[in-house]
């Protein structure tokens, strides 16, 4: 009858409790936490992009003792922080230009590391536009140079500040204001996009790893792992958007976890271009569960539907459920190189 | 640089915090204390997420717990032992695994408390009001109990040589140890409760009188056999199982054979033929009129005595007794699901026939009292536990509700509030009853797998001649497992979820006990990720004002 302990009711799921110790507690539960982002910030209701950047930040925060600059592109997470002269941010933090956050945080490492600042860390930030699309050259020069800065994508799957555009990181299906279902198109096309992180791990960088504001300590964690590497890493953080995706404000958490519970957002973690852990599913879903919550995707469901498209999108889920090795059965993950997982590539992760 | 602003910042800025978006709000989220399945569940009426909460923290928060839990309800180890916890059939988290194993948590509390020696609280200042209990049965105790803690002076007529009532004379050893019901009756009478045993009450009116009460509380059970004609000889032994148990318990084992029949589908049969196994009957046979799923008696009960050799003829009636044999006739259920003859007969032989058809209420004691109602030999109470005859209240098995201890203890807690309020002439108020934490307002996601823990049985030979206790408690990491297991049901318990996903940084952990968490309306957007997060449901979302 020996059942080990300690055991608390909800584990590590919840980002603190009283039952935890201090160290099995979230940085996000800490009374003292940076609030790297402080509140009167114009995010809209839910915004899964302003609670991702404060839990990335406050994280590199703790890990970095507080010595940390922030360069941000432009983006949603730039405009609601800082419309003059207001500002959230509560650490050292610069915009410049939509395209080119990683090499401005490449020249701010390179200027402290000129002043022999080596104690102070560089984080470059933006979203999926401005990382996966305009800002892609400057990332790949940023890893190919072997650039001392953690570079964090908050992905929405679209260009939100300017009204819903396509990006590289839309899902096909997706409604946007430039996919709009209309005629035979059902949204965004198949077979197009990219992704970005199994991009970063063909750098062969130190640290690539994939996140979703479902699961902060999990986000948490990657982030402190991270900070622990020197050179170019990379994080890509899925931050639904209530706005662009057309979900319940109150639903962005839910709706980032069943991304990952169907499979089609793939969470891992990959140390020089090797796959080293991934998160398991935990309650498979079927991806028209993560679908239907969503307006973007209502097109799908609208009259008779259309089950050719669900169906190729799980075929996606499916495949990343494979590739992955998303279910508890799978082997463990250890020995993906990133050559297999690109030889199965049609497109990266939806 | 000067030394307050934050390193390496080059121009002045303004702080968003001038930005109050707490304006865009619609709907704005609140804490809410909902009411646990389990709670509502329990009969004895107890706070079982609050004692769970208190007992998760291991320590010291055992004692806190027993506090909570013996606010509600003084017998603990007792109901830890016999209650056929609805609670547990109530509990969410069987939607999820298995339901949280809230009785073996009460009685690990209720053997805690015996072994660390807790004392209960010390009762408010005397009143001097003075108050007859009729019945040491736990109604009665309850009642008593309740009524000495508001200061009241309590007296308890009971007229068999011990108290416990039932849980004495009726739930046999091997299911609650005496010195465990001796220890948890002690406590009460601590309280300067007055037990005078021995002391049969006749004339209700007269008691009444002579003792100069300010009110009166019956418990009086339900002690009378059922009994039914069964045609033919007298050469098997007949005797009913109320009987058996109580001379059982006085020391006065009753005279059985080696193959003994006992009549009746419920739990007083399953315990008369237990008992008899346990007395040196070989195979004791319980026959039912209906089907085994249509018997009364709880399931694991069924189980243990099946362990225990106890065999079954469900759909079969006795129709006559002749020498040593029975007459059994067979049943078919009609369309209706009752039990129909059928004629078809067999004969069995017996030596002994347990009849374990119910009780009635010994209700002589009322006889000069005007008002009272009595509906199908129970007592008529309205909702402030009164009979038709002011300043008598009644509960436990002898009202109209389902008979187990944990309804005559909630009875007893109940009717000591009615009392209180007769006697200070201030009418008892209904509880205020919180909206009930359905499963649905659970994020099932946060919690983690747990099975659950199963309680140890006695080794089955040991079972078959001795009244040992069969049932085993928790060790201490098992109790303290399965505390943890509570989801605690629309209740806060300090995940700190809310403060962790909250997008504008608009819940506050102002640290203080009991309210760990705010809101501050200056800035929540009303998003409503909070409450769609909160893995227990306490949070809900009310319309703006404007
Ligand atoms: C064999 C058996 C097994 C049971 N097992 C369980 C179980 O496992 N779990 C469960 O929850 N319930 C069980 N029950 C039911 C449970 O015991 C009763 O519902 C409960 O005891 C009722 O409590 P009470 O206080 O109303 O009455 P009782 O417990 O019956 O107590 C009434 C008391 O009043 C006394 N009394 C009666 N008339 C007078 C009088 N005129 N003057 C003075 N004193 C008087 C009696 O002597 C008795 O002590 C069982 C019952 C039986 C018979
Ligand atoms: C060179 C240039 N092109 C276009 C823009 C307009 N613009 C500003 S933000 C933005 C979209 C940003 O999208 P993303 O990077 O995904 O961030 P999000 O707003 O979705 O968080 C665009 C197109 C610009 N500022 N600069
Ligand atoms: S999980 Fe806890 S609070 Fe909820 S019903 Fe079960 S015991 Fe009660
Ligand atoms: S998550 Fe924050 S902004 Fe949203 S309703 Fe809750 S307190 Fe308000
Ligand atoms: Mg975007």
């Amino acid at each position: 009858m020996s059942t080990p302990l300690p055991f608390y009711q909800t584990g590590t799921f919840a980002v603190g409790g009283r039952l935890l110790d201090e160290d099995d507690r979230a940085v996000q539960s800490d009374p003292e936490r940076s609030n790297a982002i402080t509140k009167g910030h114009r995010a809209c209701q839910g915004c899964g992009e302003a609670l991702g950047a404060r839990v990335v930040l406050d994280a590199a925060l703790r890990a970095a003792d507080g010595r940390l600059v922030a360069a941000n592109a432009t983006g949603c997470l730039e405009v609601f922080s800082t419309p003059y002269p207001e500002s959230s941010w509560r650490l050292p933090w610069i915009h410049s230009l939509f395209a080119n956050a990683p090499a401005v945080a490449t020249g701010v490492a390179a200027a402290l590391r000129a002043k022999g600042r080596t104690d102070i860390r560089v984080v470059g930030q933006g979203g999926d536009g401005g990382t996966v699309d305009i800002g892609f050259a400057c990332l790949s020069g940023m890893f190919e140079r072997g650039d001392d800065v953690l570079y964090v994508c908050y992905d929405n799957q679209g260009y939100m500040n300017t009204g819903v555009q396509r990006s590289g990181a839309t899902p096909p299906a997706a409604r946007t204001a430039t996919t709009e279902p209309l005629g035979g198109h059902s949204g965004n096309s198949f077979g197009q996009g990219k992704s970005a992180p199994l991009i970063a791990m063909a750098h062969e960088i130190p640290y690539v790893a994939t996140a979703t504001v479902a699961d902060l300590r999990d986000l948490e964690q990657k982030v402190t792992r991270a900070m622990s590497f020197h050179g170019p890493r990379y994080i890509h953080v899925l931050v639904p958007c209530p706005l662009g995706w057309g979900s319940a404000t109150g639903e962005t958490i839910l709706i980032a976890r069943l991304a990952k519970e169907s499979g089609l957002f793939p969470v891992f973690e990959a140390v020089e271009g090797r796959i080293t852990s991934v998160a398991r599913i935990r309650h498979k879903v079927a991806v028209e569960e993560y679908l239907r919550r969503q307006k973007r995707f209502a097109h799908l469901f609208a009259g008779d539907g259309r089950p050719d498209v669900l169906a190729r999108l799980q075929t996606l889920a499916n495949r990343n459920i494979e590739r992955y090795g998303l279910l508890d059965d799978a082997d463990e993950p250890t020995d993906i190189g990133l050559l297999d997982a690109l030889a199965t590539s049609e497109r990266g992760p939806v | 640089m000067s030394d307050t602003r934050p390193f390496a910042i080059t121009l002045d800025v303004g702080s968003s915090l001038a930005n109050r978006t707490g304006d865009w709000r619609t709907e704005r989220p609140q804490y809410v204390r909902r009411l646990p399945p389990c709670n509502h569940g329990c009969p004895a009426g107890e706070d079982i997420q609050a004692w769970l909460y208190e007992a998760e923290s291991g320590g010291g928060g055992y004692e806190r717990a027993w506090r909570k839990l013996v606010a509600d309800n003084p017998l603990p180890a007792v109901m830890g032992r016999v209650c056929f916890h609805p609670c547990e059939t109530a509990c969410n988290r069987a939607q999820l695994d298995e339901a949280v194993g809230i009785n073996s948590v009460e009685r690990f509390l209720g053997d805690e408390a015996i072994s660390a020696g807790w004392e209960l609280p010390e009762p408010h200042a005397v009143t001097g009001k003075r108050v007859l209990v009729v019945g040491s049965g736990p109604s009665g105790l309850s009642v008593a109990y309740q009524l000495a803690l508001r200061g009241h002076h309590v007296t308890i007529r009971e007229q068999a040589p011990k108290p416990g009532g039932m849980m004495r004379y009726g739930i046999p050893a091997y299911r609650l140890p005496r010195d465990v019901l001796d220890a948890e009756i002690e406590r009460i009478l601590a309280l300067g409760v007055q037990l005078e045993c021995g002391e049969r009450v006749g004339d209700l009116r007269a008691a009444m009188r002579e003792g100069a009460y300010d009110a009166t509380f019956l418990a009086v059970g339900a002690h009378v056999a059922k009994h039914t004609e069964i045609p033919g000889g007298t050469a098997s032994h007949v005797l009913d199982a109320i009987a058996m148990l109580h001379g059982l318990e006085e020391g006065e084992p009753p005279q059985i054979g080696r193959t003994v029949v006992v009549y009746g589908g419920g739990d007083t049969a399953l315990d008369a033929a237990r008992s008899a196994k346990r007395l040196g009957a070989s195979a004791p046979l319980i026959i039912y009129r209906r089907t085994r799923e249509q018997m009364p008696a709880h399931a694991t009960e069924l189980a243990e005595a099946e362990q225990e050799g106890i065999t079954f003829r469900w759909l079969s009636t006795i129709a006559g007794v002749d020498g040593g044999e029975l007459k059994i006739e067979r049943m078919e259920l009609d369309e209706n699901g009752f039990p129909q003859p059928t004629g078809e007969y067999e004969r069995l032989s017996a030596d002994t026939v347990v009849l374990a058809l119910g009780q009635d209420a010994d209700l002589e004691l009322l006889g000069g009292l005007d008002g009272i109602e009595i509906v199908d030999h129970t007592v008529a109470v309205d909702e402030q536990m009164m009979t038709g005859y002011p300043g008598v209240f009644a509960g436990g098995d002898m009202v109209p509700a389902e008979r187990m201890v944990a309804v005559a203890i909630g009875h007893g807690r109940r009717a000591a509030r009615c009392i209180d309020g007769w006697l200070r002439d201030v009418p008892a108020r209904p509880e205020p009853q919180a909206e009930l934490a359905a499963f649905e307002e659970i994020n099932p996601w946060y919690y983690s797998d747990a099975p659950r823990t199963v309680r140890p049985l006695l080794e089955e030979i040991r079972r078959q001649s001795t009244f040992e206790e069969v049932v085993k408690g928790l060790d201490e990491a098992s109790a303290l497992y399965e505390a943890r297991r509570c989801l605690s049901c629309g209740n806060c318990f300090s995940c700190d979820n809310c403060f962790g996903v909250c997008p504008d940084n608009a819940v506050l952990k102002p640290g203080g006990a009991g309210a760990p968490y705010a809101f501050d309306l200056d800035y929540c957007k009303g998003c409503g990720i909070c409450v769609t997060e909160c893995p227990c449901g306490a949070i809900e979302m009310i319309p703006e004002e404007t």
